[in-house]
């Protein structure tokens, strides 16, 4: 290599990884995968939960507020979203999605206003209140589903300039736009002024305070962008994945899997948000394939739904004991070790690219 | 006046049901007195111990063998949970510790549930969910026997723990180490000895909660979702006061109560759900550190 060692934020590195990671996602997987199974039961749930874990990652791991009720973010922003297709029929696709963030976003705020006056298990109760709260709005408030009395609605087929996306690939590829677009936007706020404010409050707020970081600001914008995240992954989620719309897929379990996502892919970084989601996401998958394969069927669904409990909690002890910085910290440190590996000793940088 | 005695029938099933919250919540308080840590897990170790304490019984145990069981396997619990979880954990953050708890409590009611499967269970404690007769007969009430009974042992357990805390040795030790634990290890109080009694007591607790709950609503996993509602309880009461966590309950309990009756129609009902939390918030607005709180929460 003659290039000189990373210095600035975006390194040649950076964009490398970026360009090959876009290749594989754009080109490669819908060249290579024919198969709907990858897209609708892996692909498609994976980079929706992301997104909704990016939201957690913002208000939890930046901002340093522990909330718990990304899923009802979700619902509100699967129910504007659903009303709005419904309602503003001329509303291009695109504009209902940004439309629920903002709705899922004003409803961040409304319950992130606890969040200026308590921190850790006080704020959790206080989000909780908004989990519990917004699916049953939705629930026992007829016009939110239409009036429909069957429980589960369906969802309206995506059209983008009067082309409907509806086979796997198709909607892989407009989650897959969405994800990307959204993606550069939160890692270049973690970059920039906001996500350094988000991280001088969660760090040390009153220093923060005292560097004219307005805390009442600061907060408010990390539980309003991380709710729109949730909202528009909401959407997605209900639109691409669900296929339908019912406020008890966005129950409080969906909540722990989103904060599971984060503190298992690590707090406080972007990547942590996708290592996490896969996990949480394949794990059972795996576990069923074994339970399947290895026990022949012989061990009971539930049991293996109780001994995937028993996993994420143990995992979750485990590495805020060894590795709080989580999953995205364990591949950091893989990669640095074959890295320093596979260059001779001498020529090793001695600067620190971070 | 059938709509006064019928309010007060509203308050008093609130009242008794609000005793429940307070004995989930007593768990809650129990810990964070000792050691600062918020114990997300008591909701599942209320789970975890009353279906311990079920499996056993179906295996042909006696009913006071199993009890004395499960008490047993929530000391081994307490001990587990002391040594492999909180040791590691020493010094750090309380949302650290937080989250270390969520996943203990995922661990608990994965294990419970991979042990003795999934299926609701009765469990009768030979007093039934049915009016008292007598209560009925002369003042027009209809009070449940199960409820009057969960008041009665709430209210003895309380008295048996603050009694235990006032006068007894290992009771002064643990006051001493919620003041200070610095200090008290300084002058030798066993810090070790001080957890595994406290996280004992707050087993022993869940599992008295968790009969409770489980005879009125049967032995099952919607428990831990009910057990979510003690942490409004607490916000109302205050973390580290037992008199704040029997208030803090009683307040829930007639609050629900009263606005799913008369308010909840208009809505639709199902508002008990989440107007707990929502008293919480206004709680957290108004007095940030509950009714009987001592310790004034960090401004932020």
């Amino acid at each position: 290599m003659t290039s000189k060692p990373a210095t600035s934020p975006f390194a040649r590195g950076d964009i490398t990884n970026f360009a090959v990671l876009m290749t594989l996602a754009f080109l490669v997987i819908p060249l290579t995968i024919p198969n709907g199974y990858w897209y609708s039961s892996i692909l498609i749930p994976w980079l929706c939960l992301a997104l909704a874990a990016i939201g957690q990652q913002i208000v939890m791991g930046y901002a340093g507020q522990l909330a718990l009720g990304a899923a009802g973010f979700m619902a509100a922003g699967a129910f504007a979203c659903f009303n709005i297709e419904l309602r503003i029929p001329w509303m291009p696709f695109g504009g209902s999605l940004i439309l629920s963030g903002l709705i899922a976003a004003a409803f961040g705020v409304l319950f992130g206003l606890p969040s200026l006056r308590v921190r850790g298990i006080y704020l959790m109760v206080a989000t909780l209140a908004s989990q519990f709260f917004i699916i049953w709005m939705i629930d026992k408030f007829g016009w939110f589903k239409n009036y429909d009395t069957s429980g589960i609605i369906t969802a309206q087929d995506i059209v983008i300039f009067g082309y409907a996306f509806t086979a796997p690939l198709q909607m892989y590829l407009v989650v897959l736009v969405v994800v990307t677009l959204l993606t550069i936007l939160a890692i270049n706020m973690t970059r920039g002024s906001v996500g350094r404010n988000w991280m001088a409050v969660r760090d040390m707020d009153i220093a923060a305070e005292s560097m004219g970081i307005s805390l009442l600001r600061t907060k408010l914008q990390a539980f309003a962008i991380s709710a729109f995240y949730c909202g528009v992954a909401g959407a997605l989620f209900a639109f691409t994945y669900l296929k339908s719309l019912e406020p008890v897929a966005f129950d409080i379990k969906l909540s722990f899997q989103i904060l599971f996502m984060v503190i298992l892919g690590g707090l406080g970084t972007i990547s942590g948000a996708f290592i996490g989601a896969a996990f949480i996401l394949l794990f059972p998958v795996v576990l069923n394939t074994v339970g399947n394969v290895w026990f022949h069927g012989m061990v009971d669904a539930t049991v293996i739904s109780a001994v995937e409990q028993v996993v994420f909690g143990a995992l979750i002890i485990l590495f805020l004991i060894y590795e709080p910085l989580g999953m995205a910290k364990l591949w950091e440190n893989i990669r640095a070790r074959m890295r320093s590996r596979s260059v001779p000793k001498a020529e090793v940088p001695r600067q620190q690219a971070s | 006046m059938i709509e006064v005695l019928f309010f007060f029938e509203v308050v008093l099933a609130g009242l008794l049901a609000g005793t429940m919250y307070s004995l989930v919540a007593l768990g809650f308080v129990l810990i964070y007195k000792a050691s600062s840590t918020f114990n997300f897990a008591q909701g599942a170790m209320v789970f975890f111990a009353v279906l311990s304490f079920v499996g056993f019984m179906e295996q042909g145990i006696p009913f006071a063998a199993a009890f004395v069981l499960t008490v047993l396997l929530m000391i081994a619990v307490g001990f587990a949970t002391e040594r492999l979880v909180l040791k590691p954990l020493v010094n750090q953050s309380e949302d650290t510790l937080l989250m270390a708890t969520i996943g203990l409590a995922f661990v608990l009611q994965g294990l419970a549930q991979a042990v003795w499967g999934v299926e609701v269970r009765r469990l009768d404690l030979g007093v039934g969910d049915f009016p008292i007769p007598w209560i009925a007969d002369n003042l027009g009430l209809f009070v449940s026997a199960l409820d009057v009974m969960a008041g009665v042992v709430a209210a003895t357990l309380i008295v048996i723990l603050a009694l235990m805390f006032k006068y007894t040795k290992m009771g002064l030790g643990l006051r001493a180490v919620a003041d200070d634990p610095g200090a008290a290890a300084s002058i030798g109080i066993p810090l070790k000895n001080i957890m595994l009694l406290v996280w004992s007591a707050a087993g022993f607790v869940a599992l008295v909660a968790g009969m409770m709950w489980g005879a009125r609503a049967g032995v099952q996993f919607a428990l831990v979702d009910l057990a979510l509602k003690a942490l409004p309880v607490l916000i109302i009461g205050g973390f580290s006061s037992i008199p704040g966590a029997i208030v803090g309950g009683l307040i829930i309990g007639v609050v629900e109560k009263v606005l799913e009756v008369y308010v909840g129609p208009s809505f639709g009902g199902g508002i008990e759900g989440w107007a707990p939390f929502v008293l919480a918030i206004f709680f957290l607005l108004w007095r940030p550190e509950g009714l009987f709180g001592e310790k004034i929460i960090r401004r932020v």
